[in-house]
């Protein structure tokens, strides 16, 4: 029992941050259609801005300023780069993010180092919430959790319940006819992509030093945000709360089953020895693997599934 | 002593001359005032980047500080740096370039991998080349097979492989007796399953109450939160953990363990590595320990290497064994009174000098470095161990200084000698 709530709010947590991460891409490819793969780059950015900024104005200032620098860069790459490929359709999109992705990682290299900052949790917020069966909750852990739950209400509720999400989904499916309108279509774009990236930079402000600000870490978690969007639906703001919350559990448990198919087979009577065809693949724990179960949830929801849990879009 | 075979050759007058001269200006052998070119083969782009880029600068500054008289053998080194991207295939490339540029002395210590590669490319090279020899001189790589299974002659390693940092750190665990239970959790891939193993074995034979009690291996560098891991030790009931976890395996581990208020202390290899110390900074206080042939508070003349490379580049000269090899590298030189990597080769077998741990023996069976190791723990700076690592406040205060011979571990080497 104990450990089973210790990895459940474990896996949770995780799942939590998971989102965090990823609200930003589905963000941008819901409502512009475009794969963002600078999308972890900008999680780098916004912890490497909020270490900056936290030397001048402290923790709390950057939780805002990191951001909307963050917002800021990705605003001007849509308004002179991405808008200007858009004609070429979504191959070229998808390319220049990915091109971007590397200018960020060594323009962060150039400029903060090729090592890890010091990019420290705020006082205030370090130390044990509560403590359960023995086990810490560090209040860290829960304000992360609290600031996911905030995103994801607030991007909803902006999309759902205000003109602008109104404008932003109607700039979707009918540009010309929100252009008619009296509304600077691109500028609406503009102002997705930059949400978008703010929302990965608010993001690093919270990983950055949760984890440790450094410059892998943007590759570090660059494929499990891919397989959180795409497992979810591609678009699905929901799917992708889903299966971030889905893939913090599976992996948060899988690390506590030590159950191999060489045990497996072992109680079934089968003689398997390190002789046996095979082998090595056969003694792989579960734990062990659990960290590529995302991975291969990703190739099995592709195969059966393509559109994602909840995905609405057409690939 | 070839004059001597030739009795009636010389006046014994010259001869006692000649003598006193070469023993007065013991730099007026043949090499003296020769360049010796090192080529470094590391990565100096991706991830380990920064690691190689300080390794570098390690050696350039050791060798720039031995350079000409200050050394035994009077001779000038240079070192360039080949980027190999930690691939065994690109080192091949590079050393490949290497050769072809001139270079006689190659040099190489991140991956053992990229090590293993590069000793067979070098035997190859020195078998079809006679007269153009190479030397590999491994600063890091300690896969125990390189100095085992598959040692060679023209391969020399300086670091203490991952057997014999075993060896010493069973040694303190033994004198430990609160230890009680042990939890493993290394990088799924041959350094970690090798610490996992020879943990085992050695905890078996030098501890034999003491319970293993998990051994996790994880894909190297793919788990970004490790709360579910420390529940698992939580869960064990573990009193210590036991990891060869290198950069964010290591640091993410020691977050997550602090932030559920695991109260277990960790035996580490690799914690003194660039950015790690950064990382782990209060987090590990106390607990975070380390088996190394050095740390950051030991007297003497690498006191002052640490200090000056600190003050040039703001950054820590944490792989001190350069300082080692630039103390036997010329000593060497001065022995084989020449620069040529095959007399050089011969004079390191069985050489002993004064590393900066204390006297240092590169054992001719199997070209492994003898030396003294430390166990130090993460503590705050304080009067007595005051340097300050990568500015965080905290430094490796020593426990424990093994002799080499703590460490020494036995060699299935069958070396094959040039001409032999």
């Amino acid at each position: 029992m104990e450990f089973f709530t210790t990895s459940l709010l474990n896996g949770i947590s995780y799942g939590l941050l998971l989102f965090m991460l990823s609200s930003g891409l589905t963000l941008i490819f819901s409502m512009m259609g475009v794969l963002n793969f600078a999308h972890a780059s900008f999680y780098m950015l916004g912890a490497y801005f909020a270490y900056t900024t936290t030397l001048f104005v402290g923790f709390w200032p950057s939780l805002l300023v990191a951001p909307l620098l963050t917002g800021a860069v990705g605003a001007l790459f849509e308004r002179w780069c991405l808008r200007r490929v858009h004609r070429f359709g979504h191959v070229a999109e998808l390319l220049i993010t990915f091109g971007l992705s590397f200018v960020i990682l060594e323009l962060v290299q150039l400029t903060w180092g090729r090592s890890a900052v010091d990019y420290r949790v705020p006082a205030a917020l370090d130390g044990p919430l509560f403590t359960l069966y023995g086990t810490q909750f560090p209040i860290y852990r829960a304000f992360m959790m609290g600031i996911a739950l905030l995103m994801l209400v607030s991007v909803w509720l902006l999309l759902s319940r205000t003109r602008i999400g109104l404008v932003i989904q109607g700039a979707l499916t009918h540009p010309e006819m929100v252009e008619a309108l009296g509304h600077n279509v691109p500028r609406v774009f503009m102002g997705v992509f930059g949400g978008g990236a703010a929302l990965a930079g608010l993001a690093g402000v919270i990983g950055g030093n949760a984890y440790v600000t450094e410059p892998t870490m943007a590759g570090a978690v660059g494929p499990i945000i891919f397989v959180v969007v795409v497992v979810g639906g591609m678009g699905s703001l929901a799917g992708a709360f889903v299966a971030s919350l889905l893939i913090g559990l599976v992996q948060t448990f899988a690390v506590a089953l030590d159950q191999s198919a060489l045990g497996a087979l072992q109680s079934a009577g089968v003689a398997v020895t390190p002789e046996t065809f095979g082998y090595p693949l056969l003694k792989l724990k579960i734990s062990q693997v659990a960290p590529i179960l995302p991975y291969l949830l990703l190739v099995l929801m592709l195969i059966f599934r393509p559109k994602g849990l909840m995905g609405t879009r057409e690939g | 002593m070839d004059a001597m075979k030739k009795p009636f050759g010389l006046p014994f007058f010259t001869l006692t001359a000649a003598a006193v001269l070469s023993l007065h200006a013991g730099l007026a052998h043949a090499q003296a005032g020769e360049t010796v070119k090192i080529a470094w083969i590391d990565p100096l782009s991706g991830p380990f980047a920064s690691l190689g880029a300080n390794q570098l600068k390690s050696f350039q500054f050791m060798a720039e500080r031995v350079s000409g008289k200050k050394n035994p053998a009077g001779v000038t080194f240079e070192v360039v740096g080949f980027d190999n991207k930690a691939s065994p295939q690109e080192s091949l490339n590079v050393l490949k370039a290497a050769i072809d540029q001139g270079f006689r002395y190659v040099t190489q210590g991140n991956g053992s991998g990229a090590a293993a590669a590069i000793i067979d490319a070098v035997a190859k090279h020195n078998e079809r080349n006679p007269g153009k020899e190479i030397v590999f001189l491994n600063h890091s790589a300690v896969d125990p097979d390189l100095t085992n299974s598959k040692c060679n002659y023209w391969h020399f390693r300086f670091d203490a492989d991952t057997s014999m940092k075993m060896e010493a750190m069973t040694t303190y665990i033994k004198d430990q007796p609160s230890i009680k239970k042990v939890y493993l959790i290394n990088q799924n891939y041959a350094h970690g399953q090798q610490v996992s193993k020879f943990a085992k074995e050695t905890l078996a034979r030098k501890r034999p109450d003491v319970q293993i009690v998990g051994d996790d291996l994880t894909p190297l560098g793919q788990v970004k939160d490790f709360s579910p891991y420390v529940a698992k030790i939580k869960q064990s009931g573990a009193d210590t953990v036991i990891t060869g976890n290198w950069s964010q395996d290591l640091t993410l581990l020691i977050k997550a363990a602090k932030d559920a208020g695991l109260d277990v202390n960790f035996y580490t290899y690799y914690a003194a590595v660039i950015g790690t110390p950064t990382a782990i900074g209060a987090a590990g206080e106390g607990k975070v320990k380390m088996i190394a042939y050095s740390h950051h508070n030991i007297p003497g003349d690498i006191a002052v290497v640490g200090e000056e490379f600190n003050k040039k580049f703001k950054e820590d000269f944490f792989t001190t064994d350069i300082y080692n090899i630039f103390t036997m590298l010329p000593a060497a030189m001065a022995k084989a009174k020449s620069t040529d990597p095959v007399k050089v080769a011969a004079a390191m077998e069985g050489l002993t000098v004064k590393g900066f741990n204390g006297d240092i023996t590169m054992r001719a069976s199997d070209h492994q470095m003898q030396q003294g190791l430390y166990l130090s723990t993460w503590r705050k700076v304080d009067a007595k161990n005051k340097y300050n690592v990568e500015g965080t406040g905290y430094t490796f205060v020593p426990d424990k200084f093994y002799e080499p011979y703590v460490s020494s571990t036995p060699t299935s080497c069958q070396m094959k000698r040039p001409g032999a």
